[in-house]
């Protein structure tokens, strides 16, 4: 008799410990997770809904259509997603290329003004472009009087801009890694009678790509993400890029085409999703090591 | 000096190593870039841009100069960036300066020169005593412009371009062919309003100087000379109405103006030294809604940090566990808001939060009708909610890595000594963990601060303030009232306003960020 209850009572009590000291994880993790999904289920409802309107959206599922998907065929949205993804494009291999020279250039040599560089480049970057926004906008006016294939309305200005801030935020994050690779390589290649140019090509390149694909990301997703500057630079709608886009289509209760705005987020969102999910490891360890050293 | 000196003789040398090649991209590049250099610095130099001009100079000559010397090796890997910087952002930084000391904005563009044209176009009549000329109206690509002929000979010129001999006339009517030009046909010209509307605004200046006046249509076949009443003296810096005797003074804030106060709409660009920064502090109507922005900013940003990094951290506690299955799972979709783009975020809340058909009243409210974005209080809660939605995953994982990266020797020796979890949490853990991640959570701060899209994207800024100027609403942030004062939207402009509070803001940023390293700093050492 005794030999039944007991084990009985342990195991009930080896429960109650599971239940206090992991058991409750799992249920504080379904209210996470539906915090953390739901909107994104939202939209996913939404877009399949053929009816457009914000109202008709709240019945989740009820309906199953690809018309928005369709109709975005119709609006300037494929344009849009075009000159996203160059603006975007062009923006994240420049801004790699630019900051892995500069990250190279502060790593391997030695030169005067080296530290004030840096520490330059540290107090630049506080500064976000955004809010200079106003003389971007007046200084492109005063360039396109001289280059018009650089004044407002240009996508290659754009470019320009978010190249601008290449240096300043990506430098830390590049010369960090740069460190990691030991300085013997380079040396050993310069032994062998290689020039400066194909060490960094040819040895050093190859070998810091994680970081490399890491800095295209953020920056193409920093481009994504950004409304301010491109709103005041793209002014035809066919120079628009997504955020400036759609925004147009959800900003206005009357006139709102939120189904169309629901299944064109899902299919921009979606790449993004997919790569930052892929890279995330590295993303965090990027993000963290770039804002920690001076 | 002497490490830098051996570098560069060694490439050198090695240079030649490379077949040749290297040089040869080398040289490509380099023409093409000059080429567009000298095409950039000609016509800066033909439109008298003298900063653009001076710059491309100056850029050209250091391009040339670091990838055709041996001595500036770092260069040649800094200089790309280090222009781009300049130009971009450092530049701006400075012009943005510049500006604040300026009443640049609507009814301010230009020089005084421009103002006076402007005003003296604005102020023409058609001549009295104005001959009526033979006209014909021609066409080049896109651009409309007047053929005429008076004395015998043919004139033509458009808005920008004055009227130019092109020709002679043997009969004296209006011209049928101009050299150059496409002659729109009446037909044409009354078969299109568009057209009609076009041609009747046109007017082309009979020389540079405004004072000559232009020739206008009304019929499409006749011009007449049109001049201004406006009389412009250099000397004394007026300008006369010759019609009712007023005379309109140039003042030092860039405007003409009359004895009586009224000005003349087109005013100039001049310096008003501090008044752009005065007005931020002194204007009644301005300071106490931008008081508002300015407490709501920092309550946003200090909040935008600490909710989401207190969710994060404690979240990282409770899934940093090798008992529970599934993790990586469960991670992944964690931080599924932090990979969801920003702005579609904002915007889809903007929706979910509507008062009548948001699906957040509708399903989590019973159907209620809760102002979310109409109330100011309600607003600033929800616009925190999107955000610390879209950032607590990024603290989660900023954490959940530091949390990894613990040295386990300390923690089994605190064990060891006898210490209790809690006490291992407060004195090991919690410390070791804030000085890995105190300067993200500056950088984040900063970043908060200036937070514009998801301010702007899920509610304009709004509910509006009653009675604030510039559209200020409840949940503007410093740099989204920028946007509305600086009127490059909508409304009327005032860059010089607009960028006198960018200064301002900048200042804040840059003293924060620099306490708060500094506080680090000290962090980092005791730890």
């Amino acid at each position: 008799m005794s030999a039944d209850t007991v084990p009985a009572s342990r195991t009930s009590a080896r429960r109650k410990r599971w239940f206090l000291e992991v058991g409750w994880k799992y249920i504080l993790a379904v209210f996470i997770l539906f915090y953390a999904v739901f909107p994104l289920i939202y939209i996913v409802s939404a877009s399949l809904n053929p009816n457009g309107s914000l109202a008709a959206s709240n019945s989740l599922f009820t309906v199953f259509s690809l018309d928005n998907f369709k109709a975005l065929g119709e609006t300037s949205y494929w344009t849009w997603y075009a000159n996203t993804l160059i603006v975007g494009g062009s923006a994240a291999i420049g801004t790699v290329l630019m900051g892995a020279c500069a990250a190279y250039a502060f790593s391997r040599f030695r030169f005067t003004g080296r530290r004030v560089g840096l520490t330059t480049l540290l107090i630049v970057q506080m500064f976000p472009q955004a809010l200079a926004f106003v003389a971007i906008f007046l200084m492109l006016l005063a360039i396109g009087e001289v280059f018009p294939v650089l004044g407002l309305n240009s996508k290659l200005s754009l470019i320009c801009v978010y190249l601008g801030g290449a240096l300043g935020v990506n430098t830390f994050l590049m010369y960090g890694f740069f460190n990691t690779i030991p300085i013997e390589i380079d040396e050993s290649a310069k032994i062998d009678g290689a020039s400066h140019a194909q060490i960094f090509w040819r040895l050093i390149m190859p070998l810091v790509t994680p970081i490399l694909a890491v800095v295209a990301l953020l920056a193409f997703i920093s481009s994504f993400g950004d409304y301010i500057i491109s709103k005041i630079i793209l002014v035809s709608e066919d120079n628009w890029t997504l955020a400036v886009g759609m925004y147009q289509w959800v900003s206005n209760q009357l006139t709102s085409r939120w189904g169309l705005f629901a299944a064109g987020a899902l299919l921009a969102a979606v790449p993004v999703l997919v790569l930052f999910l892929t890279l995330q490891r590295y993303i965090v360890g990027g993000l963290t090591a770039g804002s920690v050293k001076g | 000096m002497s490490v830098d000196h051996e570098e560069t003789t060694t490439t050198g040398f090695s240079r030649r190593g490379w077949n040749g090649w290297g040089f040869l991209v080398k040289l490509m590049i380099m023409a093409v870039i000059n080429a567009f250099g000298l095409m950039g610095i000609l016509s800066a130099f033909n439109a008298g841009s003298w900063v653009i001009f001076g710059f491309a100079v100056v850029l050209l000559a250091a391009a040339d100069f670091v990838y055709f010397s041996k001595r500036a090796l770092p260069l040649k890997y800094l200089l790309p960036g280090l222009a781009f910087m300049l130009m971009f952002q450092v530049f701006i930084f400075g012009y943005t300066g510049y500006i604040a000391f300026t009443n640049y904005g609507a009814g301010h563009v230009g020089s005084q020169q421009q103002a006076v044209n402007a005003a003296l176009q604005q102020g023409e009549r058609r001549a009295e005593d104005s001959p009526t000329l033979p006209l014909s109206v021609v066409s080049k690509g896109d651009e409309l412009g007047f053929a005429v002929v008076q004395d015998g000979e043919i004139l033509v010129g458009t808005a920008d371009e004055p009227l130019e001999v092109v020709g002679t006339s043997a009969d004296g009517k209006a011209p049928t062919e101009v050299d150059g030009w496409e002659v729109i046909g009446r037909r044409d010209l009354l078969s299109s309003q568009d057209l009609q509307a076009q041609v009747v605004n046109l007017r082309v200046p009979i020389s540079d100087d405004a004072t000559d006046g232009s020739i206008r249509t009304r019929d499409g076949s006749t011009g007449s000379v049109y001049q201004s009443s406006l009389e412009w003296d250099p000397d004394a810096q007026t300008i006369t109405d010759t019609e009712n005797g007023i005379v309109y003074r140039a003042t030092d804030q860039g405007t003409f103006t009359a004895d009586d106060g009224t000005s003349l709409t087109t005013g100039w660009i001049v310096n008003v030294g501090f008044d752009n920064f005065m007005r931020l502090f002194t204007d009644p109507t301005i300071v106490s809604p931008l008081a508002m922005v300015a407490l709501w900013t920092v309550a946003w940003a200090l909040l935008s940090v600490l909710v989401p990094f207190g969710i994060g951290l404690v979240m990282a506690f409770v899934y940093n566990d090798e008992r529970i299955r599934g993790r990586r799972i469960l991670r992944t979709f964690f931080i599924l808001p932090y990979a969801f783009p920003a702005f579609m975020s904002a915007l889809l809340y903007r929706g979910m939060f509507n008062a009548e058909f948001g699906v957040i009243n509708e399903l989590f409210f019973g159907g209620a009708n809760i102002d979310w974005l109409g109330d100011p209080w309600l607003a600033r809660l929800a616009v925190l909610f999107v955000n610390v939605w879209l950032t607590y995953p990024y603290y989660f994982l900023v954490c959940t890595g530091a949390l990894q990266s613990l040295p386990a020797s300390t923690l089994e020796a605190a064990d060891l000594d006898g210490a209790n979890r809690f006490r291992q949490m407060t004195s090991i853990i919690l410390p070791l963990v804030l000085v890995a991640t105190a300067p993200l959570l500056i950088s984040s701060f900063a970043f908060s601060f200036n937070n514009f899209t998801v301010i702007f994207m899920f509610n304009d800024g709004g509910p509006a303030i009653p009675g604030a100027p510039y559209a200020l609403g409840a949940t503007d942030i410093l740099i989204s009232a920028i946007w509305d004062i600086s009127g490059v939207n909508r409304g009327v402009a005032d860059y010089g306003l607009a960028s006198a509070l960018s200064i301002i803001v900048f200042a804040i940023v840059g003293v924060i960020s620099a306490i708060a390293f500094r506080q680090t700093k000290k962090l980092e050492e005791y730890a």
